[in-house]
Order: C-alpha cells, then structure tokens, then sequence
C-alpha cells in the first residue's frame, strides 16, 4: 500500500527537478545560517551559487560524525533554538551523542515518511500496532510512534524490554504489527516459546525490524517464528531515526524517501561518487529538514543503490539490505570481516541460534578472534564431546567462508550483553 | 528400564554452580545424585531429582539451558569388581558407555550406579541376562 501515492510515484524528471530546487535552498541556508557550514564552504571556495543541478552536490564538503561530535549539542542548528519542540540522541555509546533537533515541521516530516514505511508493509488504520522500540531519547520508539498516527493506527507504546509484559499485551490487545530491533523480535520469540504461546495463533501479520542490521536467513527466521512478514527499514538519528528507507511488499530492497532524503554511494577511501549498483557508503543530504539538517552525511553503512522499476509503483530508488559497515569491518590479521558474514554462516547451522558476539584481541602481536554464540535447547547436549563438536563445527564453517581461524565458545543463554534492544555483537579489545 | 536425567548448560565461570544449587535450593527440589564434567570454557552438570518435570521447568523459567535425558540405573555389588562386572558385561554386550557416576543412598548391600549408554535397551537386556538389575525410577526413589 502506499500512503503518498503523489510523492512516491512522482516521475523521475519532477523528482530530480524538486530535489535540485530543495538542494539549493538547502546550500543556501546552511552557508547562512549555520557557522559550521560556512567556515567549511568557505574552505573549500565554494558559495551557494555553487549548487546549481543535483551533481553539482559532489563538489560540497562531507559531514562525519565526529564533526557533528565537536559541534555537540547546538553547533548545526539551522533555526532559533525557540523553534525546536524536540530533541533526540544517540547512545553515545562510542563517544559525546550526535544531536538531532526537531521543528514541528520536522516531527510532521518524520511522522510521513515513517506513515510511508509502516504502510508499505500493509499498516492500516485497523492495525494494533505493538512498538517495542525503547521510547526516549532513543529515535525508534517515537518514530514510529508518530508514523503509527498519522496512519490512525492505534498504538500500544510498550517501549522495549518486558518480554513478560509484551507476550500478555500481544495476547490480550491482538496486536496485529509489530515494531522493534530484529534481535528482540527473536528474543520475543523465543519468550513465545518458553512461554508455550503458539505464535500461530496470536494476530501479528507484519513487522518493521531496524536500528541494526540483519540478515536474509534471520529475516525467515523471524517470519517462520512469529508468523509474520517480517519488513527491514532504515533510519539513522543524525537524519531523522526510522523512516529514511523502507521496504515494500516486495522485501527486495528499500525505497529511499528520496524527495526528502538526497543519497549518494561514496567509496569510502576515496570519497568519490560511485555509479549505481557499485557497493559503498551511503552518503545522505537531507533535503527539507529544518532543525538540524546535513549536507552529505556520511553514514558509514555500506550498500549500492538500485534504480530498477519496482513491481510496487514507487519511483523512489532502492537501497540494498545494509551490507556492513565502514567502522564495523573488521581487520583480522590483514584479513577484512564483516560481522555480517558471520552472522550468515552462524545461521546457515542447523539449531544455532543468531545471538552472537565477536571478540577481538591481540595476543602475541596476533589478532585473535573469538565468536561467542548463546547455548539453546535445539544445540544442547549432556555429552561434552558433542557440545565440543558443535563449537568445532560452527569453527570450521567460519574458517571456510573467512580464511581466518576464530575460536568459538559456547555461551549461557542471554548472556550477550544488549543496549536498548540492540545486541552488542563486536567487542574489540585490541590495543594498538 | 531407565530413569530421567536433568543436564543444565553451565558457563565455566565463577558462582553459576552455587547459582543453579541455589535456584534448586529454592524450589525445595533435591538432588539425588550429580555429575559434573567441565572444560575450560563451559560445563554439564547431571542430576537426578524426584520430579524431573518440574525441576525443569523451575530451571527453564531462572533462564537455565536444561535437557532431560534417559540413563540406565544399575545396582552394583557394593565389593571390589562389582562395578568391573556391570562395564564388562555391557562391554560384551556391545554397548558403549558415555559416561557414568554414582547415586547416593542410604546404607545397603548394592551400590547403585547412573550410566549413559548409546543403546539402552541393548544395556539392560544384557545386564538382566547377567543377572544385574536395572532399576525404575519408582525403585530409585525409594531407596532415598
């Protein structure tokens, strides 16, 4: 279903006509109204006259986020702070939070493209829509929260955690969609399970998993577990939180709210401009946001756009399930290693569960990698030997598809420590 | 003729088996015999208790990996060659035994001994044959 039928299927000259217009008057209110941008145009010789078609964007300045960090809280605000209604944040696990502040016209923006992504995935006014994204300064639980309304769906703003509470709630209120980090919709899964809840006959139909990246094979998972369709979407708190990419019925890539947010794939060593379909890292300009907006954000994630037509009807182009990312990728003796990758080959075994955690040392001058994956019933055994086979089998998948030699251990349930309904799947302890 | 065993999942870490005691301690649920293997990194430990259905479910519910598995109790003469006698006639018997240990109980002439065999009811066939008895777990029980 589409919730813009305007806007989504909008012919691509009018798109690339109403993304050059709103491109300018971005360049232009930055280099006026936010110092940060002006000091960096200026640097680079450039003006808002500069910014005439959509290609011209390559020649302008990236923003990372460890700028945004040094700016932190109100260095890239482009309105009077009076005009702010909200503010979100993130972790900051990893450093001072990034800061995305909201105009109301900024909440309503966010509320459309989130309306967009939910209804993509069959959201109605009917729907009951259970959101165990963590509320607060976190941007999943809110977001789709106002998506949720604009829709007119009815909301039950659970917020994460409380398997206990989740599992009563999707009985007693026949939640029919669900919202939260994949790794908890498995967790619920699994509470379903012990619970001895048949997930067949709860009333979830669809769900919306982001705010992490996830496989193929933990999407079936998912889908045979919770009886659902299971819908990946994208969103980031420097741009707005959930609602920057979402997919469609299709579940074969997800449209970019392209008339909102502008995307480019970079090559991440270089930073220049990739044709479409060549993997690297998606870079956005956020095209219409007034509190805070970027001018080409570098995501860090890696993926390639798709501009094949789409049997669903949006024009808007495709990005691919999110491949990794550039601070994600990790260097094992020389050798490049996506989480992602092992998360493949952990799923591809019979009976092991996608709860898992890598750990990277150094010892003896040599990288060591351990791959710690939670015990469940299904992997189980009172005979040492056939957990110590498990443990070698899982190793010698992984060598087969890494070239690199882990060691892999066989953990408690829950014991992989998560943050806001996200797993914490990399611990690097590598000083170097 | 064999008897419900209860294996828990234990990471090789300082306190979980005091944990799992203690959350078996709470539920009034006693252990009647242990075993317990290990390698560096994590552990199995084997009990048997009255009610293994219950005992499971106390364990699954404090977030405990636990798995019932059948093992064949085997009365031993309680006097040097007593156990050699048991392994050798399920040796015979063509049956491999994965591990075993022994059951606590109040004082009498046989010991009774816990074993995990691949093949159960080859174990107790060639043990009857031999004269050895197996025991239920209602004959188990009432030994306590």
């Amino acid at each position: 279903m589409i919730w813009n039928m305007r806007d989504e299927t909008i012919s691509r000259t009018d798109l690339t006509k109403v993304q050059g217009d709103r491109l300018a008057r971005l360049v232009d209110t930055l280099y006026r109204k936010v110092p940060f941008y002006r000091k960096k145009m200026d640097a680079a010789g450039l003006t808002p006259a500069a910014m005439r078609r959509t290609e011209d964007l390559a020649k302008f300045p990236f923003t990372t986020k460890d700028e945004m960090r040094e700016v932190y809280p109100y260095g890239l605000l482009a309105v009077d702070i009076s005009q702010i209604v909200e503010i979100h944040a993130s972790s900051g696990t990893t450093g001072k939070p990034v800061v995305d502040a909201y105009t109301q016209s900024d909440l309503d923006l966010w509320a459309e493209v989130m309306a967009r992504t939910l209804s993509a995935g069959g959201t109605t006014r009917h729907d009951i829509v259970q959101n165990a994204y963590g509320y607060g300064l976190f941007t999943g639980g809110l977001g789709s929260h106002y998506g949720a309304h604009r829709i007119g769906a009815t909301v039950i703003p659970i917020s994460g955690g409380n398997t206990k509470r989740q599992i009563a709630l999707l009985q007693d209120f026949h939640s029919s969609v669900l919202t939260c980090t994949p790794s908890y919709a498995l967790y619920l899964a699994e509470g379903l399970r012990e619970a001895g809840v048949d997930a067949s006959k709860i009333s979830l139909r669809a769900g919306f998993f982001g705010a992490e990246p996830w496989s193929e094979n933990m999407r079936r998972d998912i889908e045979a577990r919770l009886h659902l369709k299971a819908h990946d979407i994208y969103g980031l708190t420097e741009i707005i939180g959930p609602g920057v990419a979402f997919e469609c019925e299709e579940q074969n890539g997800m449209h970019l709210n392209e008339d909102h947010f502008y995307p480019e794939i970079i090559d991440p060593k270089t930073g220049k401009v990739l044709p479409d379909g060549e993997k690297g890292e998606l870079v956005i300009t956020t095209i219409t946001k007034e509190g805070t907006p970027l001018l080409r954000y570098r995501t860090r994630d890696i993926t390639y756009i798709d501009r094949t037509p789409c049997p669903c009807g949006r024009t808007t182009v495709k990005i691919h399930r999110l491949l990794g990312r550039t601070d994600d990728m990790l260097i094992i003796r020389g050798v490049n290693v996506f989480p992602s990758q092992i998360e493949e080959v952990i799923l591809r075994i019979e009976g092991v569960e996608p709860q898992y955690q890598l750990i990277v040392d150094r010892e003896n001058q040599l990288d060591s990698l351990e791959v710690r994956v939670e015990m469940n019933e299904k992997m189980f055994s009172d005979e040492i030997k056939m957990l110590e086979k498990t443990e070698k089998r899982i190793e010698s998948e992984l060598f087969t598809t890494l070239n690199v030699h882990t060691r892999v251990k066989l953990v408690e349930p829950k014991t992989i420590t998560r943050s806001e309904g996200k797993a914490v799947r990399i611990v690097d302890k590598r000083q170097i | 003729m064999s008897v419900k065993q209860i294996s828990i999942f234990l990471e090789n870490s300082k306190g979980r088996l005091a944990q799992v005691t203690r959350t078996l301690a709470k539920e009034k649920v006693n252990i009647r015999a242990l075993s317990l293997a290990d390698t560096a990194d994590f552990g199995v430990l084997r009990i048997i208790v009255a009610d293994p259905e219950r005992c499971i479910s106390v364990l699954k519910a404090a977030g405990f990996v636990a798995q019932e598995t059948k093992v064949v109790a085997v009365e031993v003469a309680d006097r040097p060659g007593g156990l050699a006698l048991v392994l050798e006639t399920m040796e015979a018997g063509g049956v491999n035994v994965e591990y075993m240990y022994a059951y606590v109980e109040k004082s009498r002439d046989n010991a009774v001994v816990l074993c995990k065999v691949d093949e159960e009811s080859k174990a107790t066939e060639a043990l009857s044959k031999a004269g050895i008895a197996t025991l239920s777990a209602e004959e188990l029980a009432r030994l306590s």
